[in-house]
């Protein structure tokens, strides 16, 4: 081994030499990165910077040269970041509270504008949170708690993002997107909520018994109309003749069915009885 | 790059274990080089005159491996023969190692020809590391994309491909065919959201998505998973506030915010450009909240009430109806008769009728007028358990 070690001397320091002059003057930049130069701190080129419309494999990205020693290398992620907010509390115009929950998607476009002013990607989202939320609560605050649950349709939410986007330029960054991911009722109007589906959900079930009764009423009250249509049609055509028709149903009904119970005193001047006296 | 590091980092210590001189002799069943450098060794060894197989004293350091750890031992654990072939007092000093040399110190075994083994050992090592680093299984469901110093080259499909070797080019394998699914929420918990009318609806949905197109999905985004799922929440929240809660609740409903939910994550996550096509949505479960779910329960009897309410008082109008006719039609029937000759029919019935009457009830014939009749109304007494002046029948009621 220090035979060999002996014998290829020169030949290793040499490659050794090779691969750390290689190593400090050439970076590797992955396509998710873009990279800022700092020649002695100061940013003198950015490598594969984000520019829109360019498809992989034809932005900078690569094995990039560096003067060794004297450029340092900032790198800083290319692709599209999020700032996730805190769920916040927005009250709407009509006075009721809504938790919002939101995220914006921004990227950096400005790499030597950040490095200046935020450092890094995680700087700049700490400081768009607190941004994002206000913004947020200012731009709903000015809605009715209706129009807030669907602000997507309006202008609200390109608004927000405008505004946004305007205080992330400061920091070479752009937002993208902004979109409410959750909006929940408070606790305490969660209870009131609650008991005003209940209230309505019994007012439904009291209406619908209520229709249902009214609804069977007439239904009655139809066919008893048909019923007398019916019998008027057909006992109109001889009124006298109904007359004694039904008086004999009626007497059948009244009388022959009892187990006797009826005593009927006649006078013999009942027509009944008038073949009695033998005329 | 990882899995490539990986398995560049297994060839090395098998590498280990078939090139250094104690990683075993014939007999460890080692297969390839490392068949090949332990006869070398055999060789090498009877060649300075020590015949005996496997006559190595003590490990001799042979050329060391940069990615094993600089240990002393041999990383095996030792067996029977290593304890002889330390005992065997012929195999001291071999190898033309010098008996003033540190012990520990091994040495590089030379090939019979007295050059060393170290540009074939190097030339094997490059071998292996080339063969594991650039020749790439893709499984057939998956994609990889092969990046050059990090720069994205191509997108290579199922199959062996052939790449320049690692650190060059770098080949990363994802499953892009399989259909990937989450379900919002998580486990049973209860996700409530409001609707237009600002009703509360309790909702657990799926997601279907797979990737479209692996470099976007790659390159375009930090957390492409995350995103999938953030902007679900946010379309599904935005689609179920413009329904209201019967809306949400009924069938039609789903299938319209299903729908919706679907082509508005799709706009968006087209706009992000992250390579994702959702391939469905579908809400397992749209259910009132809990805590009011008997208020919904009593919606749904009282339609059971009503409906009973209608039912019942359609029979009974079917019950009237049918009545109605049938005493129509044989009012009908017998007046057809009576108007063939009335006068006859009329003292008919009417015989018929008071027969029927008077034989099943007592009768009393009061002769003369003017007597007051005594009723001893025998019936009545034994009807009525308490005497009562209940009946008090008059003359003339049969008029």
């Amino acid at each position: 081994m220090n035979q060999v070690l002996q014998d290829y001397k020169a030949p290793l320091i040499a490659l050794a030499v090779v691969i750390i002059a290689a190593l400090s003057s050439f970076i590797v930049v992955p396509e998710t990165e873009q990279a800022v130069v700092l020649r002695f701190g100061e940013p003198v080129r950015v490598i594969n910077q984000y520019r829109p419309g360019v498809d992989f494999g034809q932005t900078g990205a690569g094995l990039v040269p560096r003067i060794p020693f004297a450029e340092r290398v900032v790198r800083i992620d290319k692709r599209l970041l999020s700032v996730d907010m805190q769920p916040q509390q927005v009250l709407s115009t009509d006075q009721l509270r809504l938790n919002v929950d939101a995220y914006a998607r921004f990227r950096i476009i400005d790499p030597v504008k950040m490095v200046r002013t935020a450092g890094t990607p995680e700087r700049v989202e700490e400081q768009l949170e607190p941004i994002l939320t206000s913004v947020l609560r200012q731009e709903l605050g000015k809605r009715t708690f209706r129009s807030l649950l669907t602000a997507e349709r309006g202008e609200a939410m390109a608004r927000i993002r405008d505004g946004l986007d305007r205080e992330a330029r400061e920091y070479g960054a752009q937002v993208v997107d902004v979109r409410i991911k959750r909006a929940d009722l408070p606790e305490g109007a969660l209870e009131s909520a609650f008991s005003r589906m209940q209230a309505a959900r019994e007012q439904e079930a009291t209406t619908i018994r209520a229709q249902g009764q009214k609804q069977a009423q007439i239904i009655q009250a139809e066919a008893e109309a048909q019923a007398a249509q019916t019998y008027a049609q057909s006992f109109g055509k001889d009124p006298k003749f109904y007359d004694f028709y039904r008086a004999m149903q009626s007497y059948d009904y009244a009388f022959s069915k009892g187990e006797g119970g009826t005593t009927i005193v006649l006078s013999p001047d009942n027509s009944y009885l008038s073949q009695f006296k033998g005329r | 790059m990882r899995t490539i590091g990986g398995a560049l980092a297994r060839g090395a210590l098998a590498m280990a274990g078939r090139r250094s001189p104690w990683g075993g002799n014939g007999g460890a069943g080692e297969d390839g080089p490392g068949e090949d450098g332990d006869s070398g060794e055999e060789r090498g060894g009877g060649r300075s005159g020590e015949g005996d197989k496997g006559a190595t004293p003590e490990p001799t350091r042979g050329p060391r491996n940069p990615w094993l750890p600089p240990a002393d031992k041999p990383r095996r654990s030792a067996s029977i023969d290593d304890i002889f072939k330390m005992r065997d007092p012929r195999g001291r000093g071999g190898n033309g190692g010098g008996p003033g040399r540190p012990s520990g110190m091994p040495r590089l075994p030379v090939r019979p020809d007295g050059k060393s083994w170290l540009p074939l050992v190097v030339a094997s090592v490059v071998l292996v590391w080339l063969a594991v680093t650039s020749v790439h299984m893709v499984g057939p469901k998956e994609e990889a994309t092969v990046s050059t110093f990090g720069k994205y080259s191509r997108t290579i499909g199922p199959g062996v491909s052939v790449t320049l070797p690692w650190p060059i080019q770098n080949v990363d394998a994802t499953d892009v065919t399989s259909i990937q699914r989450f379900i919002i929420p998580e486990g049973e918990s209860e996700k409530l959201m409001l609707t237009s009318d600002q009703n509360l609806v309790d909702l657990s949905y799926l997601v279907r998505w797979n990737i479209k197109n692996l470099k976007d999905y790659r390159y375009r985004l930090a957390d492409p998973d995350e995103t999938v799922r953030e902007v679900a929440e946010a379309a599904m929240r935005s689609a179920i506030a413009e329904i209201t809660l019967d809306g949400a609740l009924s069938g039609s409903g789903r299938a319209q915010v299903e729908q919706e939910v679907r082509d508005r994550m799709q706009r968006v996550l087209n706009f992000y450009q992250i390579g994702v096509a959702i391939q469905g949505v579908e809400i397992k479960k749209a259910d009132p909240p809990t805590k009011v779910i008997g208020a919904f329960q009593q919606v749904t009897a009282a339609q059971q009430d009503a409906e009973r309410d209608r039912s019942n008082a359609r029979a009974w109008a079917q019950q009237l109806l049918a009545k109605a006719q049938g005493d129509a039609t044989s009012f009908d029937k017998v007046y057809e008769q009576y108007k063939l000759s009335p006068e006859v029919t009329k003292r008919r019935m009417y015989y018929e009728t008071m027969e029927r009457v008077l034989s099943s009830n007592d009768k009393v014939v009061v002769e003369a007028s003017g007597v007051t009749p005594y009723l001893p109304l025998p019936e009545v007494r034994r009807q009525a358990p308490t005497p009562a002046p209940t009946a008090s029948a008059t003359a003339g009621a049969g008029q």
